[in-house]
Formats: structure tokens, C-alpha cells, sequence
């Protein structure tokens, strides 16, 4: 044994920095200036640019399970802003631009890795709507072009390019498309509002909403009352669950998506790659893995077991795209319940509850939208329930107006 | 493969069938505010438990209701909307 070690070993004390990234915050207190229920991205992103920003820090943290254990750990970590609409293009691009800055500003390595997304045509009808998103794009400074098929064979040589036969016509080339780790996103944003005083309170359930006279008075949860005059529900998942013990309901239906890794090998494909046609897409992590991940099921459910034929389509059309893979084994799948909207866009800012916040209807696109979504939901709530104007048009009242924000040909996948 | 009972058809594949959205009570369109329609139109309660919802069987274009649990994803019981709503009756001679 060197004994270096050894000198290390016998004293009784021995002299280490005691250092806890999420100290446990003991007892629960009974009033907060903000409670967020949901400790996944989106809520402790809020809580640290309240900290941050706003100087916000009697805040507590609600999550039932662990922190960033629901869809923060579910998604496939895509991060790009190739929408559709001038809402949409607007809003992402400036969450791909924080994104970029996370792992400086965290001191904490987030493994941004900006790799390009390309997502394949295979009809006339898809390139025409590509060619619209590129020039939408364009016009808000993002880096997206229409590719033709020798594009795409140089920069995936691996790809078929007659999947199931339907030959690829064209590609969306997006360049600011990327991957991040994202547990380390909800990491370095939990870390980042802890120490700034911010309380994570993890294994804490809500069970029910105070509502008094159409006012937020606080919520009651495993652990005891909280009394609070704001609440901000950020629960991907349970979004419309979290909204009835509030007294409303929300625009959405709740659907599982799923998702698998197969065991790791040598980097072979650099950019992330998705079929509109075959309802899947493919990328590779900076560990080698090949994550693939699909369509949503057809019915809705609150149940994340997999099915047998989600399964056998998603791996039949990741082989169809890449036949190499059907020599590789899968390691892990999961599914994860997304809150589909009709309008394919998220529900933001306020709800029929005074002081109540909404962070809700986050489909298959809330991981990429993290950083702005904590940001724009913390100028929300400091400054009393002004809505900023990049998320006005996500308002829960532009369905009582028919005024829908329509994302719906922008999902890498088509769900 | 999963299974649907359907009160047609009988038990076939899931595949064949396609998830119409929760049973809820139409508002009068004559008299009813743009506020109640968007109601009726958007909004859901998207419970997790025991669901009645509609579906259809593709290939008959047979409209039915389920009762289903969204946590368990089990097929509590299918049933012809004739057993809630008053249609009236074909009869087989055409009178």
C-alpha cells in the first residue's frame, strides 16, 4: 500500500472537505414566496433564474419522486429549433442559445455536443413543408437549408437511402441541432439554485391545490401544508392530474412515448438523423450508444410499460435506415407520458387560478426548451403574472380564441 | 398483441381499431357561447383511472364506446352507444 494512503487511513480524524452538491433541506416550511411543483427541468430551471435573475430564493421545490427522475430522464436529449412557426423558430432558437453557454455558466460539464440534425423527405409533400421551416428558420438567424440526396449520402455514410422503400428525396439540414446530457441539465440547474438558497425538497407529493376564491393559498402535500400565493406546476406527465386537484382542465390527452439504447460501439454517426415517413429517429451519444426512439402509441396512457408492437415498428424502421444495427443488441428501452396539446405547442403562463402557473403540455419537445422555458417562467412569476412576449402566444387562452400556435409538421417524428 | 372486444365485431387486434377521445356531453351549437365550443372541442379531462372514451373499428367504420383504465391499460368493457344514446332504430325491412 502506498503510504501516502496509509497516512491518509490511520488518523481517527481525517481532514476532507465536507461538500454536498443537494444538501438535504430538512423540515419543510409552512410559507414560501414560490412553490414549483416538479423537480425535472423545467422547475428547477425556473427556480434558479428566480435566484438567479430575481433575487427570488424563498422557494421550494416539490418533487414526489427523485430530482429530474421523470421525463427529464426519459427524453432522447434533442436539442434543435427547426419549427415551424415564427412563435415556435423564435422561441427554441433562444433556448439552443442558452444551451450553449450552460456548461460555463454551471461550471458543470452538460456534454453539449452541437452535431446537426438532419431529418429525411421521403414525398413531395414533405420537402414543400421542409422548404417552408428552412426559410421560416432563416429568416430568425437559425442554420437550416434543404439538402439534396449526395448531401446526405456524404454526411451519413451509413444511411440507407431507399428505407422501406421510400427513397430519400431531400433532408432538412439543421446545423444548430444538438445533444446534451440531460441529467446533468436538471444537475447543474439544481445545484445552481440550491446554492443560492433554494430549497429541493425530493419524495415530497402534492396530493391537493389550495384554492380560496379563485386564488392560490397554497398546496398540501405528504409532508404537510405549505401555504404559498404562488404555485407554479411545471409536472410533464400529470400536467392535466396537477391541474384538476386546481379545479380546471387542460387541452391535453396524455400519451406514452417510447424509447431504446443499444449497446455501445465506435462513433460512426455524427449528426442526429430523423425519417418523417418511418416515424423514427436516430442518434448516437458521446458513449457510443445508438439511442432510437419513435412515435407516440396510438391510445392514450398513464402507463410506462412498453408494447411489444410500438417496439417491433421502431426497431424495423431503425434497421430499415441503418441495416448494420439489426447486429447490435438493445440494452435498455423505457417510455415516458407525454402531454400532447392539439396544436402540437406547449401551455404556458396563466391559468384560471390567480397566482397558479402553468408550465404544461410539454408533448415530445420539453427537453430542448429547458433553459427558456426556466427563464421566461421566472420573469412570469417575478414579476406578478406579466407575461413576457415570447411565451404570450402559448397562452391556455388561445384555445378559447381558436388562436392554436400549429407545430404540428414540426415533430422530428410526426406523432 | 392486444386485444379489443369489439360489441361488432368480436375480439380482434388493436391494431385494427382507432381511439376517438373521451365521451363528453356536446354543448347545444345554437345557443352555446365560442367559449363552452373550445371547451368542448380542446379541452379534456385525461384522467388516470376508469375511462369511458369512443373508438372506432377501421374497417367497418363501427363507432363504440370503452370502458378503459389508463393506468393499467386493461379493456374494462366495450358497448353499441345504443345502450346511452336513444338512436332510432333501423329496421332490417325498411319500413
Amino acid at each position: 500500500m502506498p503510504f501516502e494512503l496509509l497516512k491518509f487511513g490511520l488518523p481517527k480524524k481525517f481532514n476532507y472537505e465536507r461538500h454536498a452538491d443537494f444538501p438535504v433541506p430538512g423540515k419543510l416550511k409552512n410559507t414560501y414566496d414560490v412553490v414549483i411543483v416538479g423537480g425535472g427541468g423545467h422547475g428547477v430551471a425556473t427556480a434558479y433564474y428566480l435566484a438567479k435573475y430575481h433575487g427570488i430564493t424563498n422557494v421550494a421545490i416539490l418533487e414526489k419522486s427523485y430530482l429530474g427522475g421523470g421525463n427529464t430522464a426519459r427524453n432522447t436529449a434533442v436539442i434543435r429549433s427547426n419549427y415551424l412557426t415564427p412563435e415556435g423558430v423564435d422561441f427554441y432558437m433562444q433556448s439552443v442559445e442558452l444551451f450553449k453557454g450552460l456548461s460555463n455558466e454551471f461550471d458543470f460539464n452538460i456534454m453539449y455536443s452541437e452535431r446537426g440534425q438532419l431529418t429525411l423527405a421521403h414525398t413531395d409533400s414533405a420537402i414543400r413543408a421542409f422548404r417552408q421551416r428552412a426559410e421560416v428558420n432563416k429568416h430568425f438567424g437559425g442554420r437550416t437549408e434543404l439538402i439534396c440526396p449526395d448531401d446526405i449520402r456524404a454526411l451519413v455514410p451509413g444511411l440507407n437511402m431507399n428505407p422501406a422503400n421510400m427513397p430519400v428525396l431531400a433532408g432538412l439540414w439543421h446545423k444548430d441541432g444538438a445533444t446534451a446530457r440531460h441529467d446533468a441539465v436538471a444537475w447543474g440547474y439544481a445545484r445552481g439554485a440550491v446554492q443560492r438558497g433554494v430549497e429541493l425538497h425530493q419524495l415530497t407529493e402534492v396530493t391537493d391545490v389550495l384554492v380560496n376564491n379563485g386564488r392560490v393559498e397554497g398546496v398540501q402535500t405528504n409532508r404537510g401544508r405549505i401555504n404559498s400565493r404562488c404555485v407554479i406546476q411545471a409536472v410533464a406527465g400529470h400536467s392535466s392530474l396537477l391541474a384538476s386537484m386546481a379545479g380546471f382542465t387542460l387541452p391535453i390527452v396524455s400519451y406514452p412515448l417510447q424509447a431504446m439504447v443499444t449497446q455501445p460501439v465506435k462513433p460512426f454517426l455524427d449528426p442526429l438523423v430523423s425519417s418523417s415517413a418511418l416515424h423514427c429517429y436516430v442518434q448516437q451519444t458521446s458513449r457510443g450508444e445508438i439511442v432510437l426512439g419513435g412515435g407516440s402509441d396510438p391510445y392514450p396512457l398513464y402507463n410506462t410499460r412498453s408494447t411489444l408492437e410500438l417496439k417491433e415498428s421502431l426497431v424495423a424502421h431503425a434497421i430499415d435506415m441503418f441495416p448494420f444495427l439489426a447486429n447490435l443488441r438493445l440494452m435498455r428501452q423505457w417510455a415516458g407520458i407525454t402531454d400532447m396539446t392539439p396544436d402540437y405547442s406547449p401551455i404556458m403562463g396563466l391559468s384560471p387560478v390567480e397566482g397558479y402557473y402553468l408550465d404544461a403540455g410539454w408533448g415530445t419537445w420539453g427537453f430542448k426548451a429547458t433553459p427558456i422555458c426556466g427563464k421566461t417562467m421566472a420573469e412570469l412569476v417575478a414579476s406578478g403574472g406579466k407575461v413576457p412576449a415570447l411565451i404570450a402566444p402559448f397562452s391556455l387562452q388561445r384555445f378559447d380564441h381558436f388562436a392554436q400556435v400549429n407545430e404540428m409538421g414540426a415533430t422530428a417524428a410526426s406523432h | 398483441m392486444k386485444i379489443m372486444p369489439c360489441p361488432l365485431n368480436g375480439p380482434r387486434n388493436i391494431r385494427e381499431f382507432v381511439y376517438g377521445g373521451e365521451l363528453k356531453s356536446m354543448p347545444d351549437i345554437a345557443c352555446c357561447s365560442d367559449k363552452e365550443w373550445a371547451d368542448y372541442v380542446f379541452h379534456s379531462e385525461n384522467r388516470a383511472g376508469v375511462v369511458t372514451e369512443w373508438w372506432m373499428h377501421s374497417a367497418s367504420a363501427y363507432w363504440f364506446l370503452v370502458e378503459r383504465n389508463t393506468v393499467t391499460d386493461e379493456i374494462l368493457r366495450t358497448f353499441d352507444p345504443g345502450e346511452i344514446f336513444s338512436l332510432p332504430k333501423l329496421s332490417a325491412t325498411g319500413e
